[in-house]
């Protein structure tokens, strides 16, 4: 045995499949039948072609029972490699790239047989495929697009829901970069190579990675996972709807939307971008760096003015808000309790939010209502910041006099022992 | 100084030093009993503690609909459902900390900020909403609704 | 007809009798009798905390979803409720602080030698009693700072070997600080500490009013050789007419504290928030705390944490029966008791700052 095991290692020969039979052979006979002959060989393979156990076991396949041949063929019962591994037994070998969606599709488009495993499981991710860039362009030859197993990877295939997974929501931005990102790789195709790094720096990139919100959008929230795809030019309101509720119903019924669709221009995407989304502060609506408005619009005409008194209502509540909160701390810091106004901050700052999701109405009128709303909130904290100080005015002054009347005993007192003294 | 000149302004001077004495007495007394005089009265303003809340009074819904209230540092939602009864939850969407609505067409809770929905019994249905809703006990006083948080068992 | 009252008490209780000690002490009337004051403010004091904590009774409410609101609707709707909840938290500082201070003044000043041992150690034991107020009255307001400083104190306790397990669990009332530690605590603040307290109180008021004013040693010598020099004055009502004094001038200062520095609330205790960065306890722990901080890890094989606490408990005996280690007339000149006095003055102080300043 030692000596077999020494030429198996030094071999690096093809002569080595048939070296190692024999020492499959050799185990198989001293630890009796092994239904799953391709681990014995496999498993000591270097890769590509080596899965080891430990390895397949973290695939989801493999923990629902299915293995190796289920997927490329052949006899496993057979201890003999040119047995378990002949075309006849029906081995399929190294499955061809053009093939893969096929093969995997051969389950999981048959309902009846996923049902079995999940029943709540789709059974329309080859059908989508074929809908996505990839799937149109590996139809046509392009072998370079991504197939099942790029994305999902093979052999550890593991649900989506497991952190570990190559699906994993916080990881699959990091999976289409593998591809997308490498400008060599991604060289004939006419779409841009920056998309991860753009979305690296988003709000969305990180709501999902660094505050761990699974809901926020990663690569597939907005493309489309099998049937990835971009979502088009005047469908992106659409998508970007899903989770932005009111800004789209309002974007919906604005001016911009058939402006925006005559021009051809892509909706949200026109003043917020795409994938490096940031935070939208005010400063849109400003003429500075960040300024979107003006990009098409004319100085001096009626919507830069609306614009200008949108910045400014926007500013007035703002800036009362945070009047009040200085009032508020103050009266804070000087011990009165004041948490039923900073409760109600609260409820201005909601109305600030709801009137900057107004926006998108492009309407003056709603925004002014949200607006108004607001700085009456902000007006009654201001109120009761002021009259906790002047409360304190108070306290002050009852201190005062009372520690006038505990004077008046000191002295009092001092003179009338200096008098019982003397 | 003779005896003589002393002894006519000193009745004078003692009296003089009592009654300051006394009225400095007097004041601050009346300076530390006015405030506890007035703690011991009872505010006007019943405190309920951090545990119950008045809602609404019943008149203030209609059926299929809902209200937000005061629940100690923090908004609830009453919902009146169809069949008149009550049901009140924690008003604070549980993925970003908004204020959530009742959707009478939808017949759900519903948060605006990022089209989160719960069910009505507070379990997150769909959108980003990571975990459900408080869920309060809701009970009659009188016309007033009170609600209050669930007892730990 | 105060005099009709007297002699009518007279006739019956003896009254005049009753009251002869009282009128015939006297206090020694030296350069250094200021520090006679600080005994009485403290008692002052404490007589403050009791007004107060009853007036707090009638609105506060334990329990771990009550407790904090029922001391915000203490603070904003009762009326002056902020002045007395303010007055007794500025009151219990500050009785701590003169306590603290009645004790070294009586310990620079010899007053703990015979025959006065066992005012020395009640007076000890009053101190670690009002030490025992302030740990469990400050969590009653259930905010964080409280919370999670009782969870850290509690935790300190649990490390005294073989014991210390169970009497954190007594404490808390369960493996964890909960609402049930909450009930405990309230039960041991306003009902086993005062009578407590009071007893020993009265233990040590009946010592002094037997035993006399102490004086320094050096002017005892003095005025034995040379009674001429003797100076005293009575207790009533001279003496007690300056008390009365210093008592309504700590009145004022407590009044002007929580006036302008309103004792402040904080944020509703939730157990499942991580502890913010920083937690520490009340000014009067924070000698020991540092201490505890300062102790590696593990100190030869003994984990430098009980080593620590073994060490304050030690110590801490030993302080009760500091006088019992100074022998008899003899020794009188010996100076170490000043020094050890000292240096703990010195540790005390020094290790607080240090304890303030730290991160």
């Amino acid at each position: 045995m030692a000596i077999w095991r020494n030429k198996l290692r030094s071999s690096s020969t093809p002569r080595c499949f048939v070296l190692a039979s024999f020492v499959v052979l050799a185990a198989c006979l001293a630890h009796g039948q092994s239904t799953n002959s391709c681990m014995d060989c496999h498993s000591a393979l270097p890769e590509p072609l080596g899965v080891s156990q430990e390895k397949f076991s973290q695939d989801i396949h493999a923990q629902q029972g299915l293995t190796c041949t289920s997927c490329h063929g052949g006899d496993p019962t057979s201890d003999d490699p040119d047995k378990a591994m002949s075309r006849k037994a029906g081995w399929k070998g190294k499955i061809d790239r053009k093939q893969i969606p096929q093969l995997c599709g051969h389950c999981h488009s048959d309902p009846s047989y996923i049902r079995q495993f999940n029943p709540s499981l789709r059974t329309d991710q080859l059908g989508q495929y074929w809908t996505s860039v990839h799937g149109k362009r590996l139809a046509a030859g392009d072998t370079k697009v991504a197939v099942c197993t790029d994305c999902h990877s093979v052999h550890d295939l593991r649900a989506p829901s497991d952190p570990r997974s190559t699906v994993n929501p916080v990881i699959v931005a990091k999976t289409c970069a593998r591809c997308h990102s490498d400008a060599g790789y991604m060289k004939g195709y006419p779409i841009p190579t920056d998309q991860f790094a753009k979305y690296s720096t988003s709000v969305h990139h990180e709501a999902l990675a660094v505050r761990g919100d699974l809901s926020a959008p990663t690569c597939s929230t907005c493309h489309g996972n099998h049937g990835a795809a971009p979502p088009g030019v005047d469908k992106v309101q659409n998508v970007c709807s899903n989770c932005h509720t009111f800004q789209a119903q309002m974007y919906e019924k604005s001016s911009h939307k058939n402006a925006f669709q005559a021009a051809a221009l892509p909706g949200c995407v026109v003043c917020h971008s795409n994938h490096g989304i940031t935070h939208a502060t005010d400063a849109k609506l400003g003429t500075g760096p960040d300024a979107v408005c003006m990009q098409c619009h004319t100085p001096g005409d009626t919507c830069d003015q609306a614009r200008a008194g949108l910045l400014g209502s926007l500013s007035r509540l703002d800036e009362a808000i945070k009047n009040a909160d200085r009032v508020l701390s103050l009266a804070e810091s000087s011990g009165m309790e004041v948490s039923e106004a900073r409760l109600g901050q609260d409820q201005a700052r909601d109305s600030l939010t709801k009137a900057r999701v107004t926006i998108h109405s492009f309407r003056t009128d709603l925004i002014d209502q949200d607006i108004r709303a607001g700085l009456q909130i902000a007006a009654k904290n201001l109120q009761a910041g002021k009259e906790a100080m002047v409360e304190r005015n108070h306290r002050r002054v009852g201190l005062g006099m009372s520690l006038i009347a505990i004077g008046i005993v000191l002295v009092g007192l001092r003179l009338y022992v200096k008098k019982i003294e003397s | 100084m003779t005896g003589d000149q002393l002894s006519r302004p000193e009745p004078m001077r003692r009296r003089v030093i009592g009654i300051f004495l006394g009225s400095g007495l007097l004041a601050s007394f009346a300076s530390f009993i006015y405030p506890v005089l007035r703690y011991l009265v009872p505010p006007a303003v019943a405190d309920l503690g951090g545990d119950e809340a008045v809602a609404a009074k019943l008149t203030d819904l209609k059926p299929n609909s809902g209200k937000i209230f005061r629940f100690g540092s923090r908004p609830g939602l009453l919902i009146m459902n169809s069949d008149g009864t009550y049901r009140a939850l924690s008003g604070t969407c549980t993925h970003l900390g908004c204020t959530v609505q009742y959707r009478n067409d939808l017949r759900e809770v519903w948060c605006a900020c990022h089209n989160g929905i719960y069910d009505l019994n507070g379990r997150n249905v769909s959108g980003p909403p990571p975990r459900p809703l408080d869920v309060f006990d809701v009970h009659l006083r009188g016309d007033e609704i009170v609600v209050s948080r669930k007892r730990e068992a | 007809m105060f005099a009709t009252i007297r002699h009518w008490l007279d006739e019956r209780f003896d009254w005049d009798d009753l009251t002869a000690p009282l009128r015939h002490k006297t206090v020694p009337s030296h350069r250094l009798s200021y520090w006679y004051f600080l005994g009485g403010i403290t008692l002052f004091l404490f007589g403050i905390q009791v007004a107060t904590g009853i007036l707090l009774l009638l609105y506060y409410r334990a329990g771990a979803n009550e407790a904090f609101e029922s001391v915000q609707y203490i603070m904003t709707r009762v009326r002056f409720g902020w002045l007395i909840r303010s007055i007794h938290s500025w009151s219990a500082n500050l009785m701590i602080f003169t306590a603290f201070a009645h004790m070294f003044s009586v310990l620079f000043l010899k007053a703990y030698r015979k025959p006065r041992e066992l005012t020395w150690v009640s007076g000890v034991v009053l101190l670690f009693l009002v030490m025992g107020f302030g740990f469990s009255g400050y969590l009653l307001p259930w905010n964080t700072l409280a919370f999670f400083a009782t969870k850290v104190g509690t935790e300190i306790t649990g490390q005294v070997p073989i014991t210390g397990k169970p009497m954190m669990i007594f404490l808390r009332g369960g493996e964890e600080v909960t609402g049930a530690t909450l009930t405990r605590f309230f039960g041991f603040h306003v009902a086993v500490l005062p009578g407590l307290a009071t007893v020993v109180l009265l233990m040590h008021l009946l010592l002094v009013q037997r035993l006399g004013i102490s004086v320094p040693p050096k002017l005892e010598v003095q005025w034995t050789r040379n009674p001429s020099d003797k100076r005293e004055m009575t207790f009533f009502p001279n003496f007690l007419l300056r008390e009365l004094m210093a008592w309504y001038v700590a009145l004022g200062v407590l009044g002007a504290l929580a006036a302008v520095f309103p004792w402040n609330l904080g944020v509703k205790a939730d157990p499942f928030v991580p502890a913010p960065a920083g937690i520490k306890p009340e000014w009067y722990f924070l000698f020991m705390f540092q201490t505890l901080k300062l102790i590696p890890s593990k100190v030869w094989f003994i984990d430098g944490e009980v080593l620590g606490v073994l060490a304050f408990g030690l110590v801490g005996l030993l302080w009760v029966l500091l006088p019992f280690f100074e022998s008899d007339q003899p020794s009188r000149t010996k100076r170490w008791i000043t020094g050890l006095a000292v240096f703990a003055l010195a540790y005390i102080a020094g290790m607080s700052v240090y304890g303030h300043l730290a991160k």
